[in-house]
């Protein structure tokens, strides 16, 4: 146990090294960074001053090991255009993000968890179909235009929703929707073949053999199993939903880390976009560690296979 | 013992041609927005670029208020919509066919290079590709593109460099196994070198995967494409790309001027869903072990 979890942590230390390392490399060697790290308008001294300040003249080696020491430091730098540090600015929008995560996530298993049992129960039948054809839909739909039609429908025709921004319970529903829809078709897939395999078990067989009603096999013996899965799927986008909402953000306006990436990229405030495709990125990789060290905690299997 | 094989030949022929659950949507839908891409010039009865400001929002040919010219509407700029979505889809096939082609070639090579070589070569670009896959693609695309700034050609470098990674992966595990056959032994020990063994021995037996991964890619790149643009840091204006008419709609969306919304989004839509559909076909077809993906 303790040398997989050794194992794991140092892919995950892998992981981060390169990570920082591409974003870093990335940003020197495709241009001048002075052009990206100082503030738009800046007059030739100060090019020369933050050229100066980072050390542009050293190797890369020793750029980069003072590029590290700084994240770890917690010091991401300053964002240009609200003028304060950037980890702040990212910490102050996180809990809008998640809290549309979760509202999108509530919106996901609701769709996701009973269409996929119905789709798995009545196998090839309509329903099975209708979901298969339903979950292609929803992927084919890009999510800023799923809230585009949503503002349209419901703000602009029928005036039942707020269009943009955040505050109240109404705010978040379309938002949510719009970021719950793409995941809904995953949830309902991953809820479908689950059921399956453990309709197919053998004591679900017993189940039916003792002669309980259907209902009561499908509710109470096979779907407690078949959830498994499916909830920790879910765990895991719930972080994903958190860093992958930039446009459906950006769409209504919701003051959310996706908003603050493209607040970066349109004031051209560089150290915000690095700072957060760089937390969003160790972010993922922490869940998948603790999702794989949770995963051999349940299962020796999995343990003892590495 | 010849006759049997021409009278296989001859059956195989025959249910190829009478194509027994052959993709017609998407290939019909493929086909228009091929043809519409390639003959744009032709087919558009507006500039797509210029527009006339005094036609500036006229709603669609059959609504009141618009003008037989023109048929879908116009834009904030008194652009022809019909105009801009037909050159749109020009946009939207180059950068998606082309995204697809880089990506893949990369991600193959890389797939196959891991596979066969092992040791630290497979440890190295395996932990990159874990690496890539950590960020989110989207995320991982805006971050580039701000660094390379707005234009076709990077939008197609940026989506060739976020999207190998499935390539990758899914090709260095066919190598794998691929690399203990017989066929492969037999030219390792004829003096092929690595190179060659690679080149002729592994990749042609890859590519059907390569290929059913390429078609179900289309899909993916193309809405990362329109979300590129949608943002800002996509296709720049004035060129016609439908995530750009999307971002130019929002203007008008909350004035209830839906054509700028609905259509453009309409035509990415049928574009993913005919390659998903089309991607789907071909995976069963070309290899029914691959499944699982």
């Amino acid at each position: 146990m303790k040398k997989f979890i050794l194992q794991r942590l140092t892919y995950s230390l892998i992981s981060l090294f390169l990570l920082s390392l591409t974003i870093f490399l990335f940003v020197r060697l495709t241009g001048d960074p002075t052009v990206l790290l100082v503030e738009p308008g800046a007059s030739k001294e100060d090019m020369a001053m933050i050229r100066e300040q980072l050390g542009l003249d050293r190797s890369l080696a020793v750029q980069y090991a003072s590029f590290v020491k700084d994240i770890v430091r917690g010091d991401f730098g300053k964002s240009f255009y609200y003028r304060t540090p950037v980890l702040e600015l990212y910490l102050s929008r996180l809990p809008s993000s998640l809290f549309l995560a979760a509202a999108a996530m509530v919106f996901s298993l609701v769709i996701g968890i009973p269409s996929g049992i119905i789709a798995a129960v009545k196998v090839g039948k309509f329903w099975d179909n209708f979901g298969k054809v339903f979950a292609l839909l929803g992927l084919s739909m890009p999510q800023f235009w799923v809230g585009l039609l949503l503002i349209l429908f419901f703000s602009v025709y029928l005036g039942w929703l707020p269009s943009s921004g955040s505050g109240t319970i109404w705010h978040v529903i379309m938002p949510a929707f719009a970021l719950g829809w793409f995941f809904a078709a995953a949830h309902m897939r991953i809820t479908r073949s689950s059921m399956l395999e453990v309709l197919g078990s053998e004591y679900v067989k017993l189940a039916r053999l003792k002669g309980l009603p259907e209902k009561r096999v499908i509710v109470k013996h096979a779907l407690k199993n078949a959830l498994i899965p499916v909830l920790t799927l879910a765990g895991i986008n719930l972080v994903l939903m958190v860093n992958v909402a930039v446009v459906v953000e950006t769409v209504f306006a919701w003051p959310g880390i996706g908003r603050l990436l493209y607040e970066g990229i349109a004031f051209r405030d560089f150290p915000v976009v690095q700072t957060t495709v760089l937390l969003s990125g160790s972010m993922i990789v922490v869940v998948n560690l603790v999702v794989d060290v949770l995963y051999a905690v349940i299962d020796p299997r999995i343990r003892l296979g590495a | 013992m010849a006759s049997r094989a021409a009278t296989l030949t001859f059956e195989w022929t025959m249910s190829t041609l009478r194509m027994k659950g052959f993709p017609w949507f998407p290939v019909v839908i493929l086909g228009t927005l091929a043809l519409a891409a390639i003959f744009a010039d032709v087919l558009a009865p507006h500039s797509p670029e210029v527009g006339q400001l005094g036609q500036r929002f006229k709603p669609p040919a059959w609504q009141q208020g618009g003008a037989s010219q023109f048929l879908l509407g116009t834009d904030h700029l008194g652009r022809d919509v019909l105009s801009r979505l037909i050159f749109g889809a020009r946009v939207s096939m180059v950068v998606g066919l082309l995204a697809v082609f880089v990506a893949g070639t990369i991600g193959t090579f890389l797939g196959i290079l891991s596979g066969y070589m092992g040791k630290w070569t497979d440890q190295l670009i395996m932990r990159v590709t874990d690496t890539w896959l950590a960020i989110p693609a989207l995320t991982f695309a805006i971050f580039l593109a701000a660094i390379l700034g707005p234009s076709e050609m990077n939008i197609v470098i940026i989506l060739s460099a976020v999207y190998w990674t499935r390539y990758a992966r899914v090709i260095r595990g066919e190598v794998l196994s691929l690399r203990e056959r017989e066929f492969v032994r037999l030219a390792i020990v004829a003096g092929c070198s690595k190179w060659t063994i690679m080149k002729r021995h592994i990749l042609p037996n890859v590519l059907n995967t390569a290929i059913v991964i390429a078609s179900l890619q289309l899909g993916v790149v193309i809405v990362a494409e329109a979300a590129l643009s949608f943002l800002g840091v996509g296709v720049p204006p004035p060129k016609p790309a439908w995530g750009l008419m999307l971002a130019d709609g929002k203007k008008g969306l909350m004035a209830g001027y839906w054509w700028l919304t609905v259509t453009p989004g309409m035509c990415i839509m049928l574009m993913v869903l005919s390659a998903n559909l089309l991607g789907d076909w071909l995976r069963v077809k070309l290899d029914p072990q691959l499944r699982q993906l």
